[in-house]
């Protein structure tokens, strides 16, 4: 089915969407700065006669427009890590400050929880969980090839997450960049859709809704959760935050994103979702030539 | 033994700590400290902020930060030194991570030499007259040297000790 033909009643320019799906995207890397300064890699890179862009909004982030991110001396020595460009977006709203206490409730492979103790400066503590332990592998190897040294690597699921390992200490921040049905990615992954089905949909958007809601349960009163997909499906953004205002002590808040946005929706599909979820971020490939993505970010009462 | 594989013990800070726990073999935060001073001369204060753990035996962990010993999780930042062995080695990503400090059992590799190095290769450098055992494996990178990993040093010849999974033709 055409997957992509639902949102054009929220898309603004439907041609220029679909046309932007279409198109392949370069591929990125993001400097480490636990190893290296943006400017050293910057130089490893040019050093090699690879073709280094710029991405104007991310000061540490670099387009290859020839190149692959793995087969290379900065790549070799965990100064650069490959990620789509959107995906740096939640990190960034999280915000998190050296010496906190931050959960990545659906951490694998690693771009974001590598990303998030760089912010940190490698202080404090990132307590990374997974369900799946081939990813967690995959995650642990990223981690160190990056010379991190504050994440504590944690499998189970993010639903029932257990804080007892480290004496049922709350967090500060929470990120839940939860597993979607991707369909922001096809410009990396044209076969993204291939497989799509409502009911898959559907069936995930129970579990993006059992995983925020224990980030909320999980993190001190007054602290930050941040929630985040690639995907344009309502049913498992601003429906999941729909139920989590409805469920527990929270409430969306305003924020800034470098990128251009539209707001979330408040309807869909014949349901109306809370007022406030206008204050999440929709990232269309359109109007930044990157991939699709979905944020909002929370403060926790209570 | 699948309990034991995920669990974490912060290890003793000093003799005193290991005599009450039995166990003659476990190293010690001061003998880890040690060792990175005397072999490599990276200096103490390097890991003031962190903690060192083993989980199985003789694997230790750094992690920057403290925990409730012991924990039972799947990793606990990163892997850093192998104990339990006549001559212990730090591992690749933490001679990345720390060794630009060492100024001891440093060999300094050209690029092609660096090139066969993390693609795995042996290679005789009969040049090197320090000490014999893992050395620190240094090549430049944009403008400094830079640490690669570990290597191997015998009879003239340098054995590379990058991982399997590490390994690039670079």
């Amino acid at each position: 089915m055409d997957v992509l033909s639902r949102y054009e009643p929220i898309v603004d320019d439907v041609e220029a969407f679909r046309a932007a799906c279409e198109r392949s995207l370069p591929a990125v890397v993001r400097v480490n700065t636990i190893k290296a300064s943006v400017e050293r890699a910057r130089r490893a890179l040019e050093d090699e006669g690879i073709a280094v862009d710029p991405v104007d909004w991310h000061p540490g982030m670099f387009r290859l427009p020839d190149d692959q991110p793995g087969a290379n001396w900065p790549y070799f020595h965990g100064w650069i890590y490959g990620q789509e460009e959107v995906s740096a977006v939640p990190a960034r709203v999280l915000d998190p400050e050296p010496g906190e206490r931050v959960w990545d409730a659906a951490a694998a492979p690693g771009s974001k929880t590598s990303q998030l103790s760089a912010l940190m400066d490698d202080r404090g503590v990132v307590v990374a969980t997974d369900s799946n332990l081939g990813r967690l592998s995959a995650l642990r190897t990223n981690a160190e090839r990056l010379g991190i040294t504050n994440v504590a690597v944690t499998h189970e699921d993010a639903r029932v997450h257990s804080l007892k390992p480290f004496d049922d200490e709350e967090y500060d921040r929470a990120l839940v960049d939860v597993p979607c049905s991707c369909e922001g990615t096809i410009r990396k992954n044209p076969d993204t859709l291939d497989e799509w089905t409502l009911d898959h949909v559907q069936g995930i958007s129970g579990v993006q809704k059992g995983i925020l809601t224990r980030a909320i349960q999980a993190t001190r009163p007054g602290g930050t959760v941040v929630y985040s997909t690639c995907t344009f499906a309502p049913e498992e953004n601003e429906a999941v935050l729909d139920h989590a205002l409805d469920e527990e002590d929270c409430r969306l808040v305003d924020f800034e994103i470098p990128l251009d946005s539209r707001p979330g929706v408040t309807e869909w599909d014949g349901e109306e979702y809370d007022p406030s979820v206008e204050k999440a971020r929709r990232i269309y490939p359109h109007h930044n030539d990157t991939g699709g993505f979905f944020c909002a970010k929370l403060e926790v009462e209570g | 033994m699948s309990d034991k594989s995920t669990r974490f013990d912060r290890i003793p800070a000093d003799d005193a700590e290991r005599e009450e726990l039995d166990d003659p073999e476990a190293a010690t935060r001061e003998e880890v400290l040690s060792f990175w001073d005397d072999r490599y001369g990276v200096p103490p204060e390097t890991f003031e902020e962190h903690t060192f753990w083993e989980r199985g035996s003789g694997k230790l962990w750094i992690f920057r930060g403290d925990a409730p010993s012991p924990v039972d999780i799947e990793g606990l930042g990163m892997t850093f030194l192998r104990t339990r062995q006549e001559h212990w080695k730090p591992t690749t990503d933490a001679v990345q991570r720390f060794g630009r400090e060492a100024t001891d059992c440093v060999l300094h590799l050209d690029d092609e030499q660096a090139s066969a190095f993390v693609a795995g290769e042996d290679q005789e450098i009969p040049e090197w007259d320090g000490d014999w055992g893992y050395l620190i494996v240094t090549h430049d990178l944009a403008g400094e040297p830079e640490p690669l990993g570990v290597g191997l040093y015998l009879h003239d010849e340098l054995r590379s000790q990058i991982p399997k999974g590490r390994r690039r033709e670079l």
